[in-house]
């Protein structure tokens, strides 16, 4: 690789440095260090998850005890949809739809890759800065805009968006369908452009940095595994990224243009409306060409994560490091070929379901083999059960819960009946939701000593962990059954249907466990915050790893390393190497005289 | 209030716990080193244990809650291929808690076994080839029976013979209301467009077409046991799904295009209720329903009605504000009894005329009441024409 010609670069850019100090602006807002770039993802994501969380717990208390009234209720949602603390019909839908948005997107997707693939990829390659800086930086700031845009929504006199987070037109393209189509829709879509052009930016900078700015000896088999989901990860998001912008231009055009891409022959509040040659059926495919995708984009990384965070914890290898690499792989390039099980019931070719059963299905090969490989990385290991471990053997855990029941929903005979019931919440949840959930937190605890020079309380830790642990199963898994019932998702209530009167208790557990999970992640908030000041000093490198970027200095400076960039000898995970009296080697370690590579 | 109650001991639940662990970290002042944060063995060694104590509790939950929620689920299939779909079910289901239980135990056994302690040194063990084509061999075999049973069933569900005896039945969507049409004599339904729409004809339905001069609209569904009903769906609004859980049907109904799903119901509405699990079942749910009522009452309300089952149609495609109330009551007769049902019901034609008929002696009346109302009817109306003979023009 060009190492060397980057070292001048930065030969360079120390000069530079000389001459100008780094006033509040440059450093802690306009920064265009990936390590403050990274930290600025993680905390907008944590802000995003606090409120995609909270809203998530008042739907649930309408769920649990429907149409009571909470004094909280109309507290946070105002006279107009909370009139005597009873949530109304319509802001319970906004709240689902945003919701949603909030944590798949502005969590999940920015929070989770945007703070990690930052954070790590520079650091764990060998490079002194992303490949364009001035990009990243452009980048958080339009994730930012579009948070904010997203936020905004929720302030405009009819609402928030509040079709669903998949908004389907034709109720996502008519006000007079739902209140929340109006301006909440457009600001919606217009913070979702804007997110997928901060999105993209990312996506290309991690890409380009990891192909041209690793280091000397740096293979791409010598890459952590974190780097290969963030790489792989990358390329998903520009593949399809694009695709949703698409999608989301053409509906802005049929809501303010008059033109028909995904509307046809429409009769409401009394009138005909002009549309007509669209197909509302197009759309879903546009969206889930994106869609499906995305639930790797969201999970891939937390996998790599997990798998660092495993190996480094068990004090082994990562068992099948290649075979890893090979799963990341098939899943990402079969991810684009399966958007269509979310549409075996919409209308179309029933053939073509045939044909996304089995692609689907195959999914299910790769998931298994990472699943098993991580299980046999625990393996008489010498397991080291920091937080981040604990968060880690929790992903893998609700990875293959959730995972399974993907096998129901996969195959098209069995979704006609599950289809869009909580049987679909409960798994994708699971599978998705609380596992990249995991990952981000077992990365956050692990690499907090890196980005703040302090340590997260373990103490604090482990509560923490244990209380998810438990909620998260004592949501989730009871939601099965009521989606085994027929309880149909987005309806703010079931009163209506005696039919499902039986299942109000097991709602009321669910919610009971959410609060409780809810007022949990409070314990981590404190931890979180506290230990950025006051937090014990972190040792170079506490969790005694391998990889790179252990062997930076604790104090952030410019550029990562004070001297040459380290240059790197082996494989990332060389732990209890039986040719070595430490149960670690550091990537940048030399080969002894005649040490045998002992992996494939 | 039981659950302001209920909020008030987790926030205090979680204050003690926090104090809990601030009393723990002031324990462990005294110890300077700077690693302090990194799991000790004796961490690892309770962490070990509570590993332990999960998975038991995984596993007791999941036995609790087969237990306890296990006949929450659907039960009995109402219709032909529900039997298929079913069985399908019970066999991935059997598949999933197998190798749930095994994965499960092997991870957190795994994680209590190796429990990291300082004396110990982890096995290198990077990889073996023979372990990893084990566990995508067998995966991927498991996996092609049940693409092939499910390809299967899917092929025998969703591809409708044309040459079948069927019963056709349009189900139509609108916010927030279903409404079915009947094919009538002919077993042909009408043309229909949203631009035909006028007032007591909801459905647009083309009454110029021949098809569609028998055709029978009503608001409760309908059907016979054991005879292949063949359902084309609209929607003339925004998507709605048909959602028929009993039948284990469900197909969405989408604006501008016609969707389709066929079933043959087994069981009538009377032999359903008469199963055992559903007496079990609505018993619960009435008794559930009586305790409820003795609340309401209590708070000056009135009293829940007793439930008995229907089948029932339900929108499951998220609609609008009220999506959460769009429903129709299916009702499964025997032949004969579906034959006399439907032999009661006027045609759209009769109802139009009918329509027509009580309509003019009101228009004669409001015309003396206001002119001026009288002119803007008429102009409305020659409007309406030309939109319809204008829609009527751009469909062919």
């Amino acid at each position: 690789m060009s190492a060397e010609a980057h070292d001048h670069d930065h030969g360079h850019d120390h000069e530079h440095e000389h001459h100008h100090k780094d006033t509040f602006i440059t450093k802690y807002i306009f920064s265009i260090d990936h390590k403050m770039i990274a930290k600025q993802y993680l905390l907008t994501g944590i802000i995003m998850g606090v409120i995609g969380i909270a809203m998530s717990l008042l739907f649930r208390m309408q769920l649990a005890w429907p149409e009571e009234s909470f004094k909280i209720f109309n507290v946070l949602l105002g006279d107009k949809f909370a009139p005597d603390g009873v949530m109304a019909n319509d802001i319970y839908l906004a709240l689902v739809t945003i919701h949603g948005t909030i944590m798949v997107f502005f969590v999940l997707t920015a929070g989770l890759s945007g703070t990690f693939s930052n954070l790590l990829i520079p650091l764990q390659i060998g490079a002194r800065d992303m490949a364009s800086g001035f990009m990243n930086m452009i980048s958080y700031w339009l994730f930012f805009l579009s948070a904010v845009i997203m936020l905004s929504s929720l302030f405009v006199e009819a609402g928030p968006a509040s079709a669903g987070w998949t908004i389907y037109p034709p109720l996502s393209a008519l006000p007079q369908a739902i209140p929340g189509s109006g301006t909440g829709m457009t600001l919606w879509l217009v913070s979702m452009a804007i997110f997928i052009a901060s999105s993209l930016m990312g996506s290309l900078n991690y890409i380009v940095t990891v192909i041209n700015l690793r280091t000397k000896g740096m293979s791409m088999t010598r890459l952590p595994l974190t780097i290969w989901t963030f790489f792989v990860t990358a390329i998903i998001g520009v593949i399809s990224f694009p695709v949703l912008l698409s999608a989301a231009l053409l509906l802005i055009f049929d809501r303010s243009f008059g033109t028909s891409f995904f509307l046809s022959d429409i009769y409401i509040a009394g009138e005909v409306l002009h549309y007509q040659g669209g197909s509302p059926v197009l759309f879903e495919h546009l969206f889930w060409f994106l869609g499906h995708p995305e639930v790797y984009i969201v999970i891939l990384p937390a996998m790599g994560l997990v798998s660092e965070i495993m190996a480094t914890n068990s004090r082994k290898p990562i068992f099948g490091y290649r075979a890893m690499i090979m799963s990341v792989l098939a899943i990402a390039f079969l991810s684009t070929i399966v958007w269509g099980h979310h549409m075996f019931i919409s209308g179309m070719n029933p053939f073509l379901g045939s044909v996304f059963t089995f692609t689907t299905l195959l999914i299910a090969i790769p998931s298994a083999v990472k699943a098993f490989n991580w299980i046999t990385t625990l393996w008489k290991g010498n397991l080291q059960f920091n937080p981040a471990m604990l968060f880690s053997i929790g992903m893998v855990s609700t990875f293959i819960t959730g995972g399974l029941t993907g096998i129901i929903l996969g195959d098209s005979t069995l979704d006609i009946n599950v289809h869009d019931t909580y049987f679909v919440i409960a798994h994708f949840h699971l599978v998705m939701g609380i596992s990249a959930l995991y990952g981000m937190f077992a990365g956050i605890y692990h690499w907090f000593p890196k980005m703040y020079g302090r340590m997260l309380n373990k103490n604090l830790g482990y509560i923490h962990f244990w209380v998810t642990a438990v909620c998260a199963y004592g949501v989730f898994f009871p939601m099965h059954f009521i989606g085994l019932a027929g309880l149909p998702r987005r309806y703010y209530t079931n009163t209506n249907f005696p039919l499902f009167d039986d299942l109000q208790n097991v709602n009321v557990l669910i919610t009971t466990f959410a609060l409780v999970g809810g007022a949990f992640q409070l314990v981590f908030l404190y931890n979180f915050f506290s230990s950025i000041f006051y937090g014990k000093k972190a040792i170079q490198n506490p969790w005694r790893s391998t990889t790179l970027e252990w062997t930076t200095p604790v104090e952030h400076i410019h550029g990562n390393w004070p001297g040459e960039i380290p240059h790197v000898y082996r494989w990332p995970y060389d732990y209890s190497n039986p040719n070595h009296d430490v149960d670690f080697v550091p990537q940048n370690v030399p080969m002894k005289e005649g040490e045998e590579v002992l992996h494939h | 209030m039981t659950s302001l109650l209920v909020i008030v001991v987790l926030v205090l639940l979680a204050v003690a716990l926090w104090q809990l662990t601030k009393i723990f970290d002031l324990t462990q002042v005294g110890s300077s080193s700077d690693d302090s944060q990194v799991a000790s063995d004796n961490d690892n060694n309770i962490q070990g244990y509570v590993m332990f104590g999960f998975l038991a509790f995984i596993y007791i939950f999941t036995i609790y809650g087969l237990l306890k929620w296990g006949n929450l689920a659907l039960h009995t299939p109402a219709s032909e291929h529900g039997i298929l779909v079913d069985s399908l079910m019970n066999i991935t289901w059997v598949l999933i808690f197998v190798v749930q239980f095994i994965t499960q135990g092997l991870l957190y056994w795994f994680s209590f076994k190796n429990r990291g302690h300082k004396d110990r040194k982890a096995l290198f063990f990077a990889d073996s080839n023979k372990l990893e084509a084990l566990w995508s061999i067998i995966p991927s075999v498991v996996l092609a029976c049940l693409i092939l049973y499910g390809l299967y069933a899917w092929n025998n569900i969703m591809f409708i013979d044309k040459d079948e005896d069927v019963i056709e039945i349009e189900l139509y969507a609108q916010q927030f209301k279903w409404t079915a049409r009947y094919a009538g004599q002919d077993n042909v339904l009408g043309k229909a467009n949203v631009r035909l729409i006028e007032g007591i004809n909801t459905l647009g339905v083309d009454m110029s077409d021949p098809n569609a001069q028998d055709d029978i609209v009503v608001s409760e569904l309908h059907i016979p046991k054991g005879k292949k009903i063949h359902f084309k769906m609209r929607s003339q609004d925004v998507l709605h799904s048909a959602y028929m859980p009993h039948f284990r049907a469900q197909m969405n109904c989408v604006p501008g295009m016609v969707t389709e799903f066929a079933f043959i119901p087994t069981y009538t509405t009377s032999e359903y209720r008469d199963l055992p699990f559903m007496i079990e079942k609505v018993a619960n749910i009435n008794k559930l329903r009586a305790e409820k009522s003795i609340e309401l009452v209590a708070k000056g309300g009135t009293a829940l009605d007793p439930y008995t089952f229907d089948y029932l149609l339900l929108c499951n495609k998220i609609c609008g504000a009220s999506h959460y109330n769009m429903q129709m009551k299916v009702v499964v007769d025997t032949p004969e009894d579906y034959k006399k049902w439907l032999s009661e019901k006027t045609t759209l034609a009769q109802d139009i005329k009918a329509a027509e008929a009580a309509k003019k002696p009101a228009e004669a009346e409001g015309a003396k009441a206001t002119t001026d109302s009288t002119a803007k009817d008429t102009v409305k109306a020659v409007i309406d024409t030309v939109k319809a003979v204008v829609a009527k023009v751009t469909m062919k």
